[in-house]
């Protein structure tokens, strides 16, 4: 293989990768605090697309204000979920937890299929994601190096709101130690929230990122970038952010990367991800950033 | 009479009742009833044999659809003739063994339930070193794997394209007979020791460790029997459908046992029951929803989708405000059901 092929799957890699580690983030927040798998996660990647998608084709919106729009109805619906799926059973058994996600999961795939029909919708890519630059020998498109950038920014806002302010602080104490939080005074109701919030905005930043990479739209295409994304914050350390995004970094590299020098792995690409899942449960259960479990 | 003398005698009846009325439907039933009744006993099977590994043993296990498809596939490839067989791998064809074997329906369902068992035992070790929502993802992660692979290795499943033209030997007396099976090969292991060490396990394992329960143990055995039935139940869908591809193996199907046994009442193997009964005829009743209605001046069209909605609905309402389902941990009994009906 030559070189420039090598590097051109690399940045594709690259760019993959930090779309896992987006959705991943999310996950690892709400698992660190809760210790819930999300597993309507996913499905707020399909909610923000379809917003971004009628912003720009039905209200005829440039994308700088339908995509904001997008990532904010998805910060809000994500909210919405935890306080109608998760928040009455916060005292429940965990599978209780577990089965009513699964349900919101589907109830929210199923209600894109009952108002906006199954039937794949093409992402209208504004023009100036398309074009393509040549750098040393390589074609680019553009989004294949904004998305790595715009997960980075995200990253380091998302630290600085964890690490430097009060909110991030109350959100650092619940996962540490849930009840105690509580016993100190802070609303904890509250702290999730933001945490959904959070997670969910990032989500959406990475589904219409998605939907501009593979433009077409459908009410089921959250289930595999979700699934997937777990496993990369998994990989990375779970209720670890920036582990969430190595994580991403090394799933997506891996999985291109893969594909790239044994094409005839390619149908076993969506397998890739669940033998690394049971690798590291396996054999490194905390993950490339996570700390030894201590009771 | 002695009580348990009675329950014998009771059970005996209620057996006998019930293949008097399959008897019935069999031989003056319309198809569209006995295809439901068919479903009911295929699902009963699934869902009592589901509930095993999570409502007994108090594990989320998110992989059955994967032990129904090895099932259905086991036990498809083994009935089919040399000759159907070859007319079905059109881009390759099926390695040897397998292309000239044809051997007996009930020897390719315990096959079907054999290599399920086989695959369970394979992934016990990586699932049962992990507890909670690890073991969700992981035995989700295995569905998906084994639904990849389906796809994928043409020159065993015949990828994508499926396998055709199946006989139809399954019928009521298969399906019921197995179901009754079932319950009842899952009621005495409940009722043993192994059973009631499954639900300490559920309750607490550290206490149950400390008692001396090895939860690997009787972890895997619940596992093991539960995935033996599941394969054989889908050895009888291969049979009651005689097409089936990876499509109909997705997660979707785990969803659905998942929605019977929450209905009926995780940790109850008659609500198990009744959750699968309900589910098979609702569901059929529920495609109302999606068929156009027409209310004399203007016509609702059909919506489809609206189906897996109200399941959907149904599931969260049934997990957030009335958790225990219709049985919650209890179980029919005659003493129960003579009680009731004597006031």
């Amino acid at each position: 293989m030559d070189l420039t092929i090598f590097f051109q799957q690399l940045i594709n890699g690259v760019s993959l990768g930090s779309l896992y580690g987006l959705v991943a983030i999310g996950y690892t927040m709400v698992y660190g605090i809760l210790r819930l798998i999300n597993f309507a996660h996913g499905d707020l990647l399909m909610f923000a697309a379809y917003v971004a998608i009628y912003g720009i084709t039905l209200f005829t919106l440039p994308w700088y204000i339908s995509f904001p729009v997008a990532i904010l109805a998805t910060g809000l619906m994500g909210i919405l979920l935890d306080r109608v799926a998760y928040r009455p059973l916060r005292d429940a058994p965990r599978i209780s937890l577990l089965i009513s996600a699964i349900g919101a999961s589907f109830l929210l795939e199923n209600l894109a299929v009952v108002f906006i029909g199954g039937v794949p919708k093409g992402f209208p890519r504004p023009a100036m994601f398309d074009q393509v630059i040549v750098f040393l020998g390589l074609h680019l498109q553009v989004l294949t190096i904004y998305t790595p950038l715009v997960t980075l920014i995200l990253l380091f806002g998302l630290l600085y709101i964890v690490f430097k302010t009060k909110v991030g602080k109350a959100m650092r104490a619940a996962s540490k130690d849930f009840e105690t939080t509580r016993l100190m005074g802070i609303n904890l109701d509250r702290i999730i929230a933001v945490t959904f919030l959070l997670g969910s905005i990032l989500a959406a930043a990475g589904g219409i990122m998605w939907a501009m990479k593979y433009p077409q739209v459908n009410p089921f295409m959250g289930i595999f970038p979700g699934i997937k994304a777990f496993v990369a914050a998994v990989l990375g350390g779970i209720g670890n952010i920036v582990g969430a995004v190595i994580g991403g970094f090394v799933l997506g590299l891996g999985e291109v990367l893969i594909v790239a020098f044994v094409p005839e792995m390619a149908q076993y690409r969506d397998a890739f991800a669940f033998v690394i899942l049971i690798l590291v449960l396996l054999f490194r259960p905390t993950g490339i950033m996570g700390e030894p479990i201590t009771n | 009479m002695n009580i348990k003398k009675q329950n014998v005698w009771l059970n005996v009846a209620a057996l006998v009742a019930l293949f008097l009325i399959l008897f019935l439907f069999e031989n003056y039933g319309s198809k569209y009833q006995i295809r439901i009744l068919n479903n009911m006993g295929i699902f009963i099977t699934l869902a009592v044999s589901y509930n095993l590994v999570n409502g007994f043993c108090g594990v989320l296990n998110l992989g059955p659809n994967a032990f129904v498809a090895i099932g259905a596939y086991a036990s498809a490839l083994l009935t089919m003739t040399p000759a159907e067989k070859q007319l079905n791998f059109i881009i390759e064809p099926l390695i040897w063994p397998l292309s000239v074997i044809q051997v007996p329906f009930l020897v390719s369902l315990l096959a079907a339930g054999a290599l399920a068992t086989v695959f369970a035992y394979l992934i016990s070790f990586p699932v049962f070193r992990v507890r909670g929502d690890y073991l969700a993802i992981v035995t989700l992660g295995f569905g998906e794997v084994v639904r990849v692979f389906c796809n994928a290795l043409q020159s065993i499943t015949n990828g994508p394209l499926g396998l055709k033209g199946l006989a139809d030997h399954t019928n009521l007396w298969w399906t019921w007979g197995v179901a009754v099976l079932t319950v009842i090969l899952v009621a005495r292991l409940i009722n043993s020791s192994w059973g009631r060490a499954m639900k300490a396990i559920r309750e607490d394992e550290t206490a149950a460790r400390a008692m001396g329960i090895d939860p690997y143990r009787h972890l895997l055995l619940g596992f093991l029997v539960s995935a033996f039935f599941s394969g054989v139940a889908g050895g009888l869908l291969a049979h009651l459908i005689t097409t089936i591809s990876p499509t109909l193996f997705t997660f979707f199907l785990t969803f659905n046992l998942l929605i019977m046994i929450v209905v009926g009442g995780l940790g109850s193997t008659s609500g198990a029951v009744i959750g699968a009964a309900l589910f098979a005829w609702g569901g059929e009743a529920l495609r109302i929803v999606e068929r156009p209605m027409d209310l004399g001046i203007f016509t609702i069209p059909g919506i489809p989708g609206m189906r897996m909605v109200v399941f959907s609905l149904i599931l969260m309402i049934v997990i957030i405000f009335a958790r225990r389902g219709v049985m919650g941990r209890k179980e029919l009994n005659w003493n129960w059901l003579l009680r009731a009906s004597r006031q």
